[in-house]
């Protein structure tokens, strides 16, 4: 196959989906379509097609589609671009309406519709890509749900609608009070897991029900302390639960903060309104509150006097010791086993009240996990409840049988199986010298590993070549890890996960790893050289949990060396970096009884000691009279034991502290706020100008819009030029490389902005991200750029000036990278033009929440995801009503409550900070700068099109691609007849932009003198540096034009590495828009997608590796 | 296999005085609730009535029997142990023979010509080995009944071969353990509180008792399933329809019963018209 004669052997393809024989059904796509035309795509795209409508099985279809979607994705478009194929592609927006509503047959129908009409495109192709990929998860996440409600044990909880039919009885032993009068306490207290081996993520339940020989882990429970910290490791989490003599069902999470009496049913099923999802998402799943009666409108006290007698409800606490999110060990899932533990023995669903659970009970414990995570809008891997079970254990995926509910549907169970060792097979010396050798870590890094989970899945379901090797490998790496472990060798131990770190793991996900761990991982080899045993990777990626093995006799010592070497590390990285928290090393026991109960009676029966904290406060300041007789009880008893418990001790000073108010560290944080304003230019009268503006409603989200009758048109032959022309014109490219020769041109990189895509809003520099190896190692965007200009240097000889915009969040962190790395030994000049305004945040007015929320076309979520979002948007427009709408955001740190006032100030800017006046004192030659995005990463000085834009007279050039599906937010049209680029939020309605063929790269090739011009300015008056001047100049180019309020998400960082997110407003001046400006004269030229594609979001960049956009970069600079 | 001998119990704590109360049977005459039960029993064709009662509560019960007092034998639960260990004390009564076993505070109506314990003796007598009568119960009642799983017997209805017995299952342990091909979704087969066991059940209770040492908690339920370890053992779906006199309204809702599938059947319906008519008025 592969010739040009050869057609595509297509039956072939269809085998590679069907057969039972491992040689065919584990090839490679890649293999399959191989030297393929892209007539040969087609017709196997139609195959595919036609094949998964008329597949009854549930694995074909979703590995059809996954073919579909790698077909579209990188097969497709790069052969359309070889063979110079491919018309302009619009992406109908009736299918993407219905990808957002989540209608994803009718999107691939509309968009192949369109592909049979106008032919096959790069942009159809990117449309058919995403509906293709969300089709296939769609349906692996509802077989998933499916199966988990058909658990046996879970089914009956659907079916119950009626308090009356409540079959659950609380168990006698919790109903009969204590003689202080206050009701015993169950407390459950469970262990969280690691996972030794970390087989390729087989513990995903997708991969573990399609291939379950495959899908195998070591996992180990462990207890946990944090060093230096905690005297001894013990049960990270535990769960507590007590009748109460009122009919509520109180909900405490002692971790969170956060407690509510809940009165209703419809409160029990509300997840995201406070922090209790957790808490809900147990009481559902453990037949409590089931979810079957979940809209049934009957009353949670009458189901609570069912279950537990007239009058009384019941309450339940979550604790966590204080362990940092993120950890990777599987602490909320391991939480949520235990609250659902305590919960099932609670009701007699668990044959003992107290001590250990048998082995059924521990499964079921584990299916309703699965569904506690599922309702939570939250998903784990099938070893997550781990720490449910004692001790040591492999866990591995069971093939499918007669009987069961996956039976003719997957190849393998929902659930997995588990096998305890016991000191026979791994001995107690084993265990001994594992725990003497391993130290445990959480580097601070908090990311999120879904895109990861997705990539994984899709790999493997595509069999790409290497990819699929790494899967054999770190299977065959299981074995050895186990074999090490049984003969106490943890050497060899460390030498396997190692091997398996460096090996199968970044096979199979390169983004596992970052420079964060590698640095690590050099300075512990640097530090202990021999007796570094070897590095081990917790969970779905790096830089959160994560184990190093060393020598025994050095493990304390390395304890120390590490926590400073991490810290001192995250420190020189946090900038470019998402850190949740300071790094923190564990200390910790493997736990032998998995999951464990007891029943805590009298003086005993108290709540962890935080539960007081948050509680007695409002009870005190409560008439005692008004309090139940039992809470009054208990307030007695803790009173006698704050007095003479221990671990009381200084319960009274806390909750002295709680009870007061805190205004002068308050008063501190607003001053730090105040002082950064004024640094950085914030006008303040401007900023009450635009608060009045809000409120009043002059502007806002609706008001962005042009007006409706504007009419947003096409750009036609003649108002763009294509690239390929230019590239092939020698004299351009001669006359462009004599200009390059000469140092007639800069660079200008949009550096100032936080990316806040790029780590959903954490508030670091995207411009300081080591975002992927190139060429041998981790580059940061920074370096990317100044590789590409170093190119130009080493061709032309004359190194470009290469400036980088920053912003208040990004200069500091900037100046010091650069300095620290040396400009990346870069030959020419390296400038930061330092942004010189910045806004202060505004709580968002709920008109405009609605109007993102509910007037804007936008994705709905999965059902049970959507509910939450929904509950969650409704407690935040409740937040901007209860904080006041348009007042200042300043409950944040101060970076996070300021703002950038959008990239076009950030040229003006090189104008007011002299860092133009410095160029052209420099090169008093240079005519032109090339300005970027950061994140523009295949942007570069191209000769032929400088010497074009030269030739042109245009005072600008803007570089334009062709649209794909992701390219959202405005592009090129004619605007009731001009020709000018349109921002997406000022578009008249949603479905202009799909008729627009061009999306805006922001490349673009600025002419200094006519540009100065716009501005009334020339090189003179720059270099003069009239301050008075250039500011007013600026001031009136930027009057005219238009201000745009939009809504950003910010992270709020609270408690041990734990984060809200809210919505602020903000006010932006677009760059964009000057093509708008009458007078300046623009141009448009496509160039290719390599080179103006931007990289927005990381999930991108697996697929930014794949489809040759890594290896086109790395082409065109000097590494 | 001959079933001549039927035990009840009614020495329960709660039950003691159930079968003391009086209803109006489908023939419309007064009797008490012990007295239909007997019918029930001698209608299936036992001739011998053993009775487990509180000690002091056999001159009660003898009253209660009317016209079959002079035929009752009484054996007396001590302690109250379980249930387990009422029917264990009946040993000496049934010796080693298969016997019927009832409970003294429900009430049955046949949907056959035939009695509901005749339908099961019947059963009973045909496959030679013990037999419980059940009926497919929500899964809401549960905390209230023993239940079994099992499998169909090929070939005919209404007849399972018991492979698990709970006792008051939980809805989660019902859903794993007592599956049973064919029944509805969220119902299982149910005690109906009348079987017919062999000796092995003696055997095994016996066992069961000397191993609680004299403290409580000796279930019936638990000593059946050793039984369907050991030996056939089966459950019958009955025709009809059981009343347990001691749950709230029970009592009302078995004379119901009886009178609605009796002689007095129109007068009752009207009665019941009527008071439902005024009501909604």
């Amino acid at each position: 196959m592969g010739n040009q004669e050869q057609t595509m052997n297509i039956p072939a393809l269809l085998e590679q989906i069907t057969s039972d024989q491992p040689e065919v059904r584990n090839r490679s796509l890649d293999e399959a379509l191989e030297g393929a035309t892209s007539a040969d795509l087609l017709e196997a795209a139609d195959a595919l097609e036609g094949f998964r409508r008329q597949s009854d099985n549930l694995y074909e279809r979703v590995r059809a589609l996954f073919y579909l979607q790698a077909l579209h994705r990188y097969h497709l478009p790069r052969q359309l671009a070889e063979e110079g194929g491919g018309g302009a592609g619009l992406v109908p927006f009736e299918g993407f309406a219905q990808l957002l509503r989540r209608r994803f047959e009718e999107a691939v129908e509309a968009f192949l519709e369109q592909q049979r009409r106008e032919g096959p495109s790069d942009g159809i192709s990117s449309a058919l890509t995403s509906a293709y990929q969300r089709l296939a998860f769609q349906t692996l996440a509802d077989q998933v749900r499916r199966s988990v409600r058909m658990v046996r044990g879970n089914q009956w909880m659907f079916r119950m609608g009626h308090p009356e039919d409540q079959p659950l009885r609380i168990r006698g032993e919790l109903l009969k009070p204590c003689e202080d009068g206050t009701y015993p306490i169950l407390r459950e207290q469970t262990p969280v897991r690691m996972d030794l081996t970390h087989s390729a993520w087989s513990d995903i339940f997708f991969l573990g029900m399609d291939y379950p020989e495959g899908a195998r882990v070591l996992n180990i429970s462990v207890d946990l302390g944090v060093h230096g910290r905690d005297a001894a490791p013990r049960p990270p989490v535990s769960a507590w639960l007590r009748v109460l003599d009122e009919p509520v069902l109180r909900l405490t999470s002692v971790d969170l903060g956060a407690t509510a009496d809940l009165e209703s049913l419809a409160d029990v099923f509300d997840f995201a309104k406070d922090h209790l999802g957790l808490l809900k998402a147990a009481v559902i799943a453990s037949g409590l509150v089931p979810p079957g009666i979940e809209g049934s409108g009957h009353s949670l006290a009458h189901l609570l006097e069912r279950m537990a007698g007239p009058g009384r409800g019941l309450e339940v606490v979550s604790c966590v010791n204080d362990i940092p999110k993120g950890s990777r060990l599987a602490v909320s899932t391991n939480l949520l086993g235990s609250l659902i533990s305590v919960c099932m023995r609670a009701t007699g669903q668990a044959s003992s009240l107290t001590g250990g659970l048998g082995e059924s009970e521990r499964r079921l414990v584990l299916a309703r996990a699965l569904l506690g995570e599922w309702l939570g809008g939250s998903g784990g891997g099938w070893q997550d409840s781990g720490g449910v079970w004692p001790g040591i254990k492999l866990i591995q995926g069971e093939p499918v049988s007669e009987g069961d509910p996956e039976w003719g549907v997957s190849r393998g169970r929902l659930m997995p199986s588990h096998h305890v060792f016991g000191r026979d097979e791994i001995p107690e010396s084993a265990r001994r010298a594992l725990q003497d050798s391993l130290v445990v870590v959480h580097g601070g890094m908090a990311q999120n590993v879904g895109p990861i989970l997705e990539m994984v899945t899709e790999k493997y379901l595509l069999r790409s070549k290497a990819e699929w090797q790494g899967r054999a490998d770190a299977l065959g790496l299981l074995g050895e890890v186990i074999d090490a472990l049984r003969r106490g060798d943890i050497r060899a131990l460390g030498a396997a996960t190692t091997r398996n770190f460096r090996g199968p793991i970044q096979a199979i996900i390169p983004w596992a790893t970052n420079a964060f761990t590698e640095r690590l991982i050099a300075q512990a080899e640097a530090a202990f050289g021999s007796d570094f045993w070897g590095f081990w990777m917790l969970g779905g990626m790096s830089g959160g949990g994560m184990g190093f093995i060393f020598a025994p006799g050095r493990k304390a010592e390395a304890q120390e060396r590490l926590k400073e070497i991490m810290v001192r590390t995250k420190r020189e990285m946090e900038q470019a970096l998402p850190f949740a928290m300071d790094p923190v090393v564990f200390d910790y026991a493997i736990n032998e009884n998995g999951t464990w109960a007891d029943l805590l009676t009298g003086a005993d029966a108290l709540m962890p000691a935080h539960y007081y904290a948050l509680t007695v406060p409002g009870l005190l300041r409560r008439d005692r009279h008004a309090l139940a007789a039992t809470r009054r009880a208990e307030l007695d008893k803790f009173g006698t034991a704050a007095r003479s418990r221990p671990e009381l001790r200084g319960m009274v000073q806390t909750l002295f502290d709680v009870m007061l108010p805190r205004g002068r560290t308050e008063q501190l944080v607003g001053a730090s706020l105040v002082e950064l304003l004024e640094r950085n230019g914030f006008d303040r009268a401007q900023h009450e100008q635009v608060r009045a503006d809000l409120r009043e409603g002059r502007i806002g989200l609706a008001q962005n819009r042009l007006r409706a009758d504007t009419r947003i048109e096409d750009v036609r032959e003649g108002d763009v030029t294509t690239w390929g022309r230019l590239a092939c014109d020698v004299g351009l490219r001669d006359e462009g490389a004599a200009a390059l020769a000469r140092g007639e041109v800069a660079v200008v990189t949009l550096a100032a902005g936080a990316g806040s895509r790029w780590t959903q809003g954490a508030g670091v520099c995207k411009a300081l991200h080591p975002f992927s190896q190139i060429a041998g190692r981790h580059r940061t965007f920074l370096e990317a750029h100044l590789a590409k200009s170093r190119r130009v240097a080493d061709a032309y000889g004359a190194a470009p000036q290469h400036v980088f915009t920053t912003s208040y969040l990004t200069h500091g962190p900037t100046a010091e990278h650069l300095k620290r790395v040396g400009f990346y030994g870069y030959p020419g000049t390296v400038l930061l033009s330092e942004g010189r305004s910045v806004g202060l945040r505004l709580v968002p007015t709920v008109r405009d929440l609605r109007f993102q929320w509910e007037e804007m076309p936008q994705q709905v979520l999965d059902v049970q995801q959507q509910k939450v979002r929904e509950s969650l948007r409704a407690a935040l427009m409740g937040w901007a009503e209860s904080v006041g709408e348009g007042r200042d955001y300043t409950d944040n740190v101060p970076l996070q409550c300021m703002h950038p006032v959008g990239h076009f100030f950030e040229v003006p800017n090189l104008l007011r900070n002299g860092a133009l006046a410095r160029l052209l004192t420099e090169r008093p030659g240079l005519t032109t700068l090339m300005l970027h995005n950061i994140d523009t990463l295949g942007a570069d000085i191209d000769p032929s099109l400088l010497a074009w834009h030269r030739r042109s007279g245009a005072t600008l050039t803007f570089e334009v691609v062709t649209r794909r599906l992701e390219d959202r937010g405005g592009g090129l049209a004619r605007v009731n007849g001009a020709v000018r680029l349109v921002e997406g939020l000022a578009m008249p309605r949603e479905e202009d932009e799909f008729r627009l063929t061009h999306y805006n790269s922001m490349t673009t090739w600025i002419d200094i003198d006519r540009f100065l011009a716009i501005f009334g300015l020339d090189r003179a008056a720059v270099l003069e540096g009239d301050e008075e001047r250039i500011t007013g100049a600026i001031r009136d180019v930027a009057s005219r034009l238009p201000t745009y309020v939009t809504l950003k998400e910010v992270k709020k960082r609270w408690g041990h590495g734990q984060e809200d997110v809210f919505p602020v407003a903000q006010f932006e001046k677009l760059w964009s828009d000057l093509t708008a400006v009458p007078g300046i004269d623009s141009r448009f030229v496509v160039v290719p997608r390599m080179r103006g594609q931007q990289l927005k979001d990381q999930a991108q960049l697996d697929g930014w590796l794949r489809d040759g956009s890594a290896a086109y970069l790395e082409s065109i600079g000097v590494w | 296999m001959k079933i001549s001998k039927v035990l009840i119990t009614a020495a329960g704590r709660n039950q003691r005085t159930l079968p003391l109360q009086t209803l109006v049977d489908r023939d419309g005459v007064s009797r008490t609730a012990l007295a239909i039960v007997l019918e029930e029993a001698l209608a299936a064709g036992v001739e011998k009535i053993g009775v487990v009662v509180h000690p002091g509560d056999q001159a009660a019960y003898a009253a209660a029997a009317g016209g079959h007092a002079g035929r009752l034998e009484f054996v007396e639960q001590r302690e109250p142990l379980g249930y387990g260990h009422a029917v264990w004390c009946g040993r000496e009564f049934v010796g080693d023979s298969p016997f019927l076993l009832m409970v003294g505070d429900h009430v049955y109506v046949s949907a056959l010509e035939s009695g509901c314990a005749r339908q099961l003796v019947e059963v009973a007598q045909r496959e030679a080995c013990s037999v419980s009568a059940v009926q497919a119960t929500h899964e809401s009642q549960l905390p209230f009944y023993g239940a079994i799983g099992g499998r169909r017997v090929p070939g005919q209805t209404g007849l399972y071969e018991v492979t698990e017995v709970l006792e008051k299952p939980t809805p989660t342990e019902a859903e794993q353990r007592l599956i049973v091909p064919g029944q509805r979704a969220g119902r299982y087969l149910c005690f109906f509180g009348m079987h017919v066991l062999t000796g092995t059940v003696m055997e095994v209770l016996g066992r069961n008792v000397a191993l609680a040492k004299g403290g409580g908690g000796v279930h019936l339920s638990s000593s059946l399933r050793e039984v369907a370890s050991r030996e056939r053992y089966l459950a019958f779906e009955t025709a009809g329809r059981r009343y347990d006199i001691g749950a709230k309204y029970g009592l009302l809702t078995a004379q119901l019963a009886l009178a609605l599938a009796g002689r007095d059947r129109e007068e009752v319906l009207s009665g019941l018209v009527e008071m439902l008519a005024q009501r909604s008025r």
